[in-house]
């Protein structure tokens, strides 16, 4: 039976079932997926169990997800989150 | 407005940690209509995370040996038969109503977000704790991570946070972190404690009436030689360095006083900083509802209770980490006593309260021999980032002691916005405090927060406002 996987940022990540979106991408390597609002800082995983909101990310068009608390799903679109990850409304 | 939101229940426990577990299985067991409300996706809390269920994925077999005590957590869930479970419910607020209290809660099982009320004469709460962080420059790299969170990882999803990982900080917590780690294929360099092995010396009485306990420690410290893991004691990690990620970290030597020791740094490199500095518990429900606190050993602000764990609030009981840290065995003793009498029974069985005394002792000794050494604002930089959300730097903080002569929690929150961002304070409230040179943990402008768990402006809407009727 093939893996499930997720896209990120337009590659392919897979995953276990029952895994967060955090740990998958941690999984694969990836260390971060969030830039800052003031600095544009990378940020990844910190306390991994949805306290610190650091590893905010993109979830189907959804910003503001947290992917240590997000379960992973076949064919979701995750992307890195740059800054509020409300680009357009920035004024 | 839901089916779920028309029950009324005898006892509400909020929390499926050990405390939260053990005082919905008491309830129910002493007759009361009872529910059990969590976060996770399985019941357990951090000390018992389970993978979230699933047909072909991460299995909890494969996660067991990562667990202690795990003969207690199948009894007790096995104990929630008739207990209406909700997991991934988030509690942003609990409010009074004219026979009880409404929970509200935040559903996102699937990944939704739907608002839920549920009702209940009485409510046990036992939120837990989260790892205490204090600041140092590299901090806010990736791959700086919690140990607690490290450890999630491994016991929630099967994951290594990393091929090289040193774990430091205090406390005995470190130990089954590195030995999970070690357990589960990571090359773990070395546990850096900033205690003194000998700090024990001074706290035998307690010691001695928990043999137990000290059996615990001593069998993660026998599988660290076992796989040749250097717990390095008197050893702090002062910084990390790397560009977009922890590449290296420098620890250093502390003296007898708690200081570091000038031209002791050895840099190595890692993949992962696993750090921690004991617990926080979660007080944002008690203190919504009024609960009386008080500041425990290790600095933090927990809730006042009675030998019955009720609170000042009449009808809200509370139990585990948010009475004071003392770990899974004070805090399923305590979620016992809890259950038993919310559900209305008129005595507690003497052995609890022994066992209750003699383990409150053992987490005092703990605390003693535990804390935050003493002279890590010093090794704060102006550059250093102190509150992560809002990006609020020490030099920030500093400048608005000096120039302002603002000293106190809500001024650095005006004015620096630290505390202000996302994770309201939970990550940076103690350092601040600490940085402000107030006892952090009286604090409270950064302890109290009116939204447990941050909910959308259109799931609130959505939510029915049946109190106001």
């Amino acid at each position: 039976m093939s893996q499930p996987h997720f896209s990120f940022d337009g590659s392919q990540i897979p995953f276990r079932p029952g895994q967060s979106v955090g740990a998958a991408l941690t999984a694969a390597g990836v260390r971060s997926w969030r830039s800052t609002r003031r600095a544009g800082r990378p940020r990844g995983l910190f306390c991994g169990i949805g306290v610190c909101f650091d590893c905010l990310l993109v979830v189907d068009g959804r910003p503001n997800e947290r992917a240590c608390l997000r379960l992973a799903e076949p064919g979701m679109e995750v992307s890195t989150q740059e800054g509020t990850g409300h680009g357009d409304l920035e004024v | 407005m839901t089916s779920k939101s028309e029950r009324m229940f005898d006892v509400l426990v909020v929390g499926a940690g050990p405390a939260g577990l053990a005082a919905a299985t008491s309830a129910t067991r002493a007759g009361a209509r009872t529910a059990i409300v969590d976060a996770g996706v399985a019941p357990g809390g951090q000390y018992w995370r389970h993978p979230a269920p699933s047909e072909d994925g991460v299995s909890a077999a494969e996660v067991a040996h990562l667990h202690h005590g795990l003969a207690t957590y199948h009894r007790l869930v096995a104990g929630l038969r008739a207990v209406a479970q909700f997991s991934e419910h988030h509690v942003w607020t609990v409010t009074r109503d004219t026979d009880g209290f409404v929970v509200h809660v935040i559903d996102r099982t699937g990944g939704g977000e739907r608002a839920v009320e549920l009702r209940s004469r009485r409510l046990i709460l036992a939120p837990g704790a989260y790892d205490r962080q204090i600041p140092f420059p590299g901090w806010d790299l990736p791959g700086v991570m919690t140990a607690g969170g490290v450890q999630a990882l491994l016991k929630g999803h099967g994951v290594v946070a990393g091929p090289r990982v040193l774990v430091a900080g205090t406390g005995p917590f470190l130990l089954p972190v590195a030995a999970g780690l070690s357990e589960s294929g990571a090359n773990v360099l070395g546990v850096h404690e900033a205690a003194s092995p000998l700090a024990w010396l001074s706290e035998l009485g307690a010691v001695i009436r928990n043999v137990n306990k000290l059996g615990e420690g001593a069998s993660y410290a026998r599988m660290l030689a076992r796989h040749r893991i250097p717990v390095h004691t008197r050893s702090v990690v002062v910084s990390a360095h790397g560009t977009d990620a922890v590449e290296r970290v420098t620890t250093m030597r502390l003296d007898r006083k708690g200081r570091v020791v000038s031209g002791s740094e050895r840099t190595i490199a890692v993949d992962v900083l696993a750090v921690g500095w004991g617990f926080t518990p979660q007080l944002e429900l008690p203190l919504a509802l009024g609960c009386a606190t008080r500041v425990d050993v290790d600095g933090s602000l927990v809730c006042e209770v009675d030998d019955e764990q009720r609170s000042s609030v009449e009808g809200v009981f509370v139990a585990g980490e948010a009475c004071g840290v003392g770990g899974a065995a004070l805090a399923t003793v305590e979620g016992e006593i809890a259950g038993t009498v919310a559900a209305g029974a008129s005595s507690v069985a003497p052995r609890l309260r022994r066992s209750r005394a003699a383990l409150r002792r053992f987490a005092q000794a703990m605390h003693r021999s535990h804390p935050v050494p003493a002279g890590w604002v010093d090794r704060l930089s102006d550059n250093t980032t102190v509150c992560r959300c809002e990006e609020v730097s020490f030099g920030a903080l500093r400048s608005m002691q000096q120039d302002l002569d603002a000293h106190d929690g809500r001024s650095a929150k005006m004015l620096t916005r630290a505390g202000m961002g996302y994770c309201q304070a939970r990550t940076c409230g103690y350092a601040v405090g600490c940085i402000l040179g107030q006892e952090a943990s009286r604090t409270s402008g950064f302890a109290e927060r009116p939204v447990s768990s941050p909910l959308t402006l259109g799931a609130l809407a959505a939510s029915s406002p049946t109190e106001r009727a």
